[in-house]
């Protein structure tokens, strides 16, 4: 049966992006619809009632939601190609613990990072950083956290390694100095053509996040 | 190889005691450590530095955090009785309301227990909007899991359990039999279960645990 494969995106969400990667990971083909967040579609609003957010994955009419359960879906219906968890309980378990980990800390972080000022924001900083500092940790000297090989972990965080390029301008300070480790791994991930081609270009998001920026009346 | 598990939980703590019912639906043989959670032992900080809380499975030596995350770890471990359904769609669900539970409905929820009483009205429509969709999840079934209990009744151990106590404890009716006929049919099943019935604590020792616990809150209301 041919597959059909939608996915309700918005092109800066770290969400959709991770997404995107694994599609991009397992060699799918599929159809992208950009949503107008301030207006949202009737699609999205039908497909995710509950959350009403992006992004959602559309599987021959069928609805995904949740962006670590979406990639844990094409993880399990692609299962012969790029496997993006690892075949071990206890590694996937750790696996899931750190994607739920960046995706819950790093999010409020960064949000942190650019509402706030002053001192405020320097202890948003130091967090941030800290959090860094666990999940350099955690990558040791594996090539990936995934180990030999790109995984669930590695598409997670890269998301967040864009957003953090704007955030190093707006609010001054430089991760490749505190965490070299993972600006080494960034950009071998970046080297892979799932991630290099999900991620939106660096000037685009800045100056989304101008925009943003604007809208919430921040300076 | 003899297997080494153990359980460092907190016995009014609902997130340890899905863990409970999951290892013995598996027949899994495990020591429970109970945590002080005013004083955490040495033993738990070092197994759940990240967090430091409480369900922390330890297997042969190695921690596994997260009740969710761990619930799915014992269904890759130990394969007899699956407690995840076996499709990738209904396992995305699953997952999904599990996390729904977690994440959205208890948080809307305790807004609407918690609520100053202008607010109230607007915050306890929303809960039993949440609740709702939760109920219509069941459909036909027993139990979320089909004719078994599964992943997501077990993460629903806290509508089975939470919203009884909070309810007698914050005088706030949610969760009643007439507005949620299903859902209520469904937690008495699934308190009846021997297995939850072995895991569950006691409500009114829940009841006045909680109290204490929201002293502070409920002597400034």
């Amino acid at each position: 049966m041919a597959e059909e494969i939608i996915l309700l995106d918005f092109w800066p969400s770290m969400f959709g992006m991770k997404v995107r990667i694994a599609l991009a990971e397992k060699g799918l083909k599929y159809e992208r619809k950009e949503e107008d967040l301030l207006n949202k579609s009737p699609l999205l609003l039908e497909m995710n009632p509950i959350h009403k957010k992006v992004p959602v994955l559309i599987h021959n009419g069928k609805p995904i939601c949740e962006s670590q359960i979406i990639v844990q879906y094409i993880d399990e219906v692609w299962k012969d190609k790029s496997p993006l968890l690892p075949s071990d309980p206890y590694e996937r378990a750790k696996a899931r613990f750190w994607a739920d980990y960046i995706d819950k800390k790093l999010h409020l972080l960064g949000g942190k990072l650019w509402r706030t000022k002053g001192e405020e924001q320097e202890a948003s900083k130091k967090e941030y950083l800290e959090c860094l500092k666990l999940l350099e940790e955690e990558l040791g000297d594996k090539p990936y956290f995934g180990g030999e090989n790109f995984g669930f972990v590695d598409l997670t965080l890269m998301p967040y390694f864009s957003w953090l390029h704007v955030f190093e301008i707006a609010t001054n300070f430089s991760v490749e100095v505190e965490r070299p480790k993972l600006i080494t791994w960034s950009k071998r991930c970046m080297e892979r053509d799932s991630v290099s081609t999900s991620l939106p270009d660096h000037q685009k998001l800045y100056d989304f996040f101008l925009q943003l920026k604007k809208w919430h009346g921040i300076e | 190889m003899a297997q080494e598990v153990k359980l460092f939980g907190m016995w009014a703590s609902l997130y340890s005691r899905r863990i409970e019912i999951a290892l013995k639906m598996k027949g899994v043989q495990f020591e429970f450590i109970e945590e002080d959670l005013q004083n955490k032992s040495p033993l738990l900080l070092k197994h759940n530095s990240i967090h430091k809380k409480v369900p922390v499975l330890l297997h042969n030596g190695m921690p596994i955090a997260e009740s969710l995350i761990i619930l799915e770890y014992i269904d890759e471990t130990w394969l007899d009785n699956p407690i995840l359904p076996r499709d990738p769609y209904d396992r995305a669900m699953a997952r999904f309301w599990a996390r729904f539970i977690d994440e959205k409905l208890i948080w809307i929820s305790w807004d609407a227990f918690s609520s100053k009483e202008e607010d109230q009205g607007k915050a306890i429509e929303e809960a039993c909007k949440q609740l709702k969709a939760l109920e219509n999840e069941l459909k036909e079934k027993e139990f979320f899991g089909g004719d078994t209990l599964g992943y997501l009744d077990i993460a629903a151990i806290m509508v089975a359990s939470w919203f009884g106590v909070m309810q007698e404890v914050m005088k706030v009716e949610l969760l009643t039999e007439e507005n949620f006929p299903i859902l209520c049919q469904w937690v008495g099943k699934f308190v009846d279960c021997p297995i939850v019935k072995e895991c569950l604590p006691r409500k009114e020792k829940m009841v006045e645990f909680t109290r204490v616990l929201l002293k502070d809150f409920l002597a400034s209301k």
